[in-house]
């Protein structure tokens, strides 16, 4: 199957999405499309599934001009696409899910379900994932539920799959077993179309990859033939120099210790200090206990055992409030349901854990309010028209901005970063590292998680790496590769588990 | 990207305006055009006799719904409100019938609706159970113990009567005009600096828009949520209080559905079910159009059969109006 995409354009009222953009890919090959959040690939696919009609331009499968009803229409015709989001239905079991309004029934419209979980083992098995059918979806790690949306494509007979960002949440290990999916796929004769911002990927996995920006196609490659510098200039339109900005510390006393902090079944006997100026990053796979950790620091979740510390004075911390007065922030890995207010301004979301220190005579000081978020907005470069915009209409690196500007206002002396980066475009990316530059500099202590190793080897002063709970090794981001990371991360040994 | 970014807010703008007028002016217009209607229909609306009449009428479905407004923002839903009412009416009525000081009665039935309410936030924000269901619970319990209270009985009594303070509240007349109009207006204001100029404001706001980003910034989520139901439980027995003295008795089966005409009064103003969202403004007028509603209808000599259906259309038609304008 060859799908051939030419000039095509799209407006939603008077915004211009698309003008003009060419795509072009066929069984048998995985093609990258690329672009910041905005450029307009999600707009294309959606054309492309006829999810939206296109104002301008043609779609030909196969030599002949078609154009689709809709998603399901797309895929009775072999055009499946995977939603970043995957919008399961977690209580549900893996093999309803599959099957969810493709079920099969009887004249009567009885369901058979010895033969729907027959073909739902059938086609997983072909992917070489054992799922246990009847658990509920939710119970299942994204990669796993990943597995699941690419063997529920394979039942509709899907000749191309569209994958939008697939790896945003896997771990290492499931990206691998992704990737050796896909390149088994291509071979039996499936194409693919690959949103994706991870560079390291798209060379890995792509034979081909098309650049968008701002609604045109700039460029298409293949992947032999570019590099990554390329590729950002195309995407942003400029020169990026290095993807990572430059890091010269200047370590103070120790900020926030840590004293054999221990919460049984979570993580045990976890011990580390981070300085004053420093960037401690937390590596190791999802799910070894990181995020956890740092939800007990800072109240969120109990401990049983073990000791924080402050500037070397012990801290009692038993809720968020009590480590906002400590001064320490917390940008957690979820924005959208931790983060942000999405219906609220950017002003009351920023304001808000500060609020209390704009009070006179009980009732809040609204042009102190202003005058702190346009400074704090304007420090932390937040795109936005004006403060009274909601949380929720802007692109991801914003938003996260909008997250960072609330706790640097809180007066954060320590502050823990959870995926800072995860969702936000390659231009928005550098601005949150030169920020962060910018409060180390400031005598912050910052404590970074991230899944993304070369982010923490180009950004961090110390690597943390946490495997089941426990962390095996706290090493010198100098001397680090990715491999001495991963085997620490993986419990010293590369043996190939998943989960 | 800056491009985008500002395409991006442009769409915002215009959408937000689109928003704010359906939000924030379209309960007023609603208003305006039903008092026009009104009044074209039956002249003697406009009259200042009976707008002062109407206004005493909505006063106590507005001061509940005041209260209810911040329930409702942080999209919980109190429905023991009328069941407050009737039980500290009847409390209050039985102490003045045996001779209490006004003072004390009227405090102790104000004070204790905050208990009462007092209790719905300790079972939802400890016992973490749904707002709807724990408040229809209670709902049932302070029926039911009103009805053990009273005997079934309504309370009455000369003594009663002889309260200054407590005859005041309900039918007294200050300047000429009804004291529960004072009464609504005094909590009206306290309230609207309370919800839009103090941080319990902000953390009611934030708490609606998402509890856990509201807790992790720091807000007391569980502290909030019990104060929240307590002034529900206050506006609920300050009512009973008006209603009372109204009818200088205690009826037991008083402020039954008066949690139905509440709710729809604030989601009539504007207010989302789904919490983070509303106006104690768009409140007051969602219970004057009620109250217009009702006291129009009964000029007009409609049948208070046919005044609950035109009633569930209108409410239907605010509602789907509100849709459209969130969603869009």
């Amino acid at each position: 199957m060859k799908i051939e995409m030419k000039n095509i354009s799209k407006a939603f009222g008077t915004n211009k999405v698309l003008e003009g953009v060419n795509f072009t890919v066929q069984s048998g090959e995985v093609h990258a499309l690329m672009g910041e959040n905005g450029a307009g690939k999600s707009t294309l696919m959606n054309i492309l599934t006829g999810l939206y009609s296109d104002d301008g331009g043609e779609i030909y499968v196969d030599g002949k001009q078609t154009q689709f009803n809709g998603p399901l229409d797309a895929e009775q015709h072999g055009i499946s696409f995977i939603h970043q989001e995957m919008n399961n239905f977690l209580e549900m079991s893996v093999v309803d899910n599959m099957f969810l309004n493709k079920e099969i029934k009887n004249k009567f419209g009885i369901m058979n379900e010895s033969k729907m979980r027959e073909q739902a083992r059938f086609y997983l098995d072909k992917l070489g994932t054992k799922i246990d059918v009847d658990k509920p979806i939710g119970t299942l790690s994204v990669g796993r539920q990943q597995m699941i949306e690419i063997a529920k494509s394979l039942m509709t007979d899907a000749k191309i799959i569209i994958m939008d960002e697939p790896t945003a949440a896997l771990t290492e290990n499931e990206i691998a077993q992704l990737f050796e999916v896909v390149r088994d796929l291509k071979k039996q004769g499936v194409g693919f179309i690959y949103i994706s911002h991870r560079m390291e990927e798209i060379f890995e996995i792509a034979d081909k990859v098309t650049v968008m920006r701002d609604g045109i196609s700039i460029n298409e490659y293949s992947t032999e033939d570019v590099n990554m510098k390329q590729l950002v200039k195309d995407m942003v339109g400029r020169e990026i120099g290095d993807f990572y900005p430059d890091r010269n510390p200047h370590f103070g006393k120790v900020s926030l210790e840590v004293q054999h902090l221990s919460e049984k079944g979570v993580f045990n006997d976890v011990n580390f200090q981070v300085h004053e100026g420093e960037i401690l990053a937390f590596s190791g796979l999802m799910g070894a206990g990181r995020t956890e950790i740092m939800r007990s620091i800072f109240g969120i979740d109990p401990h049983n055992e073990g000791k924080i510390l402050i500037d070397g004075k012990e801290v009692h911390i038993h809720s968020p409030q009590e480590a906002i007065k400590n001064q320490i922030g917390f940008l957690t890995e979820n924005r959208k349901d931790e983060g942000l207010i999405l219906n609220d301004s950017l002003r009351d979301n920023i304001a808000l854990p500060s609020i209390g220190g704009f009070v006179k005579h009980g009732i809040i000081d609204d042009k102190s309010v202003n005058d702190f978020t346009n400074m704090l907005m304007k420090r932390l470069t937040v795109k936005a028209q004006s403060a009274d915009v909601s949380a929720g209409s802007l692109s991801g690196g914003n938003q996260q901005k909008v997250v960072l500007a609330k706790w640097v206002g809180s007066g954060s002396r320590v502050l823990i970063l959870d995926e800072p980066t995860r969702g936000v475009d390659v231009g928005a990316k550098r601005e949150i590292y030169d920020l962060m530059n910018e409060l180390t500099d400031r005598h912050v202590a910052i404590i970074m998680i991230s899944s993304d190793l070369p982010e923490v080897l180009g950004m961090s002063d110390k690597i943390a790496v946490v495997y089941e709970g426990k962390i095996t090794g706290i090493v010198d981001t100098k001397t680090a590769t990715q491999e001495s990371v991963m085997t620490l991360a993986t419990g010293g040994s590369n043996d190939g588990r998943t989960n | 990207m800056e491009e985008q970014t500002k395409v991006a807010e442009k769409s915002e703008k215009s959408g937000f305006n689109f928003k704010k007028f359906i939000s924030k002016l379209g309960p007023l217009v609603a208003l305006i055009i039903l008092i026009i209607l009104v009044t074209a229909l039956s002249p003697g609306f406009i009259q200042p006799s009976n707008l002062l009449n109407l206004l005493r009428q909505v006063s106590i479905n507005a001061v509940i719904a005041f209260g209810m407004t911040f329930v409702i923002l942080t999209g919980g839903i109190d429905l023991s409100v009328g069941s407050i009412l009737a039980l500290t009416g009847a409390v209050t009525a039985s102490m003045l019938a045996s001779g209490t000081s006004a003072i004390i009665a009227l405090l102790v039935g104000f004070l204790m609706g905050g208990l009462l309410g007092f209790l719905n936030g300790v079972l939802i924000a400890y016992g973490k159970a749904a707002p709807f269901i724990a408040t229809l619970a209670t709902m049932t319990i302070f029926r039911g113990a009103t009805y053990v209270f009273t005997n079934g009985n309504p309370i009455t009594g000369a003594k009663m009567n002889n309260s200054f303070l407590f005859q005041f509240m309900g039918r007294g007349y200050l300047l000429g005009i009804p004291v529960p109009i004072f009464i609504m207006a005094i909590v009206y204001l306290i309230l609207y600096v309370l919800l839009h100029k103090t941080t319990f404001g902000r953390k009611t706001y934030a708490l609606g828009g998402n509890e856990q980003a509201a807790y992790i910034a720091g807000v007391k989520t569980k502290i909030v949520t019990m104060w929240i139901y307590t002034i529900s439980g206050l506006m609920a027995s300050l009512a009973g209080i008006i209603l009372t003295s109204r009818l200088s008795s205690a009826q037991p089966d008083a402020g039954t559905s008066y949690e139905m005409d509440a709710i729809a009064a604030v989601v009539l103003g504007g207010t989302s079910l789904a919490g983070g969202k509303g106006r104690i403004f768009g409140t007051l007028i969602g219970a004057l159009i009620i109250g217009t509603l009702n006291n129009g209808m009964n000029l007009l000599g409609i049948s208070s059969f046919y005044q609950q259906i035109v009633k569930g259309i209108v409410i239907l038609i605010a509602v789907l109006l509100d849709r459209r304008s969130s969603n869009d």
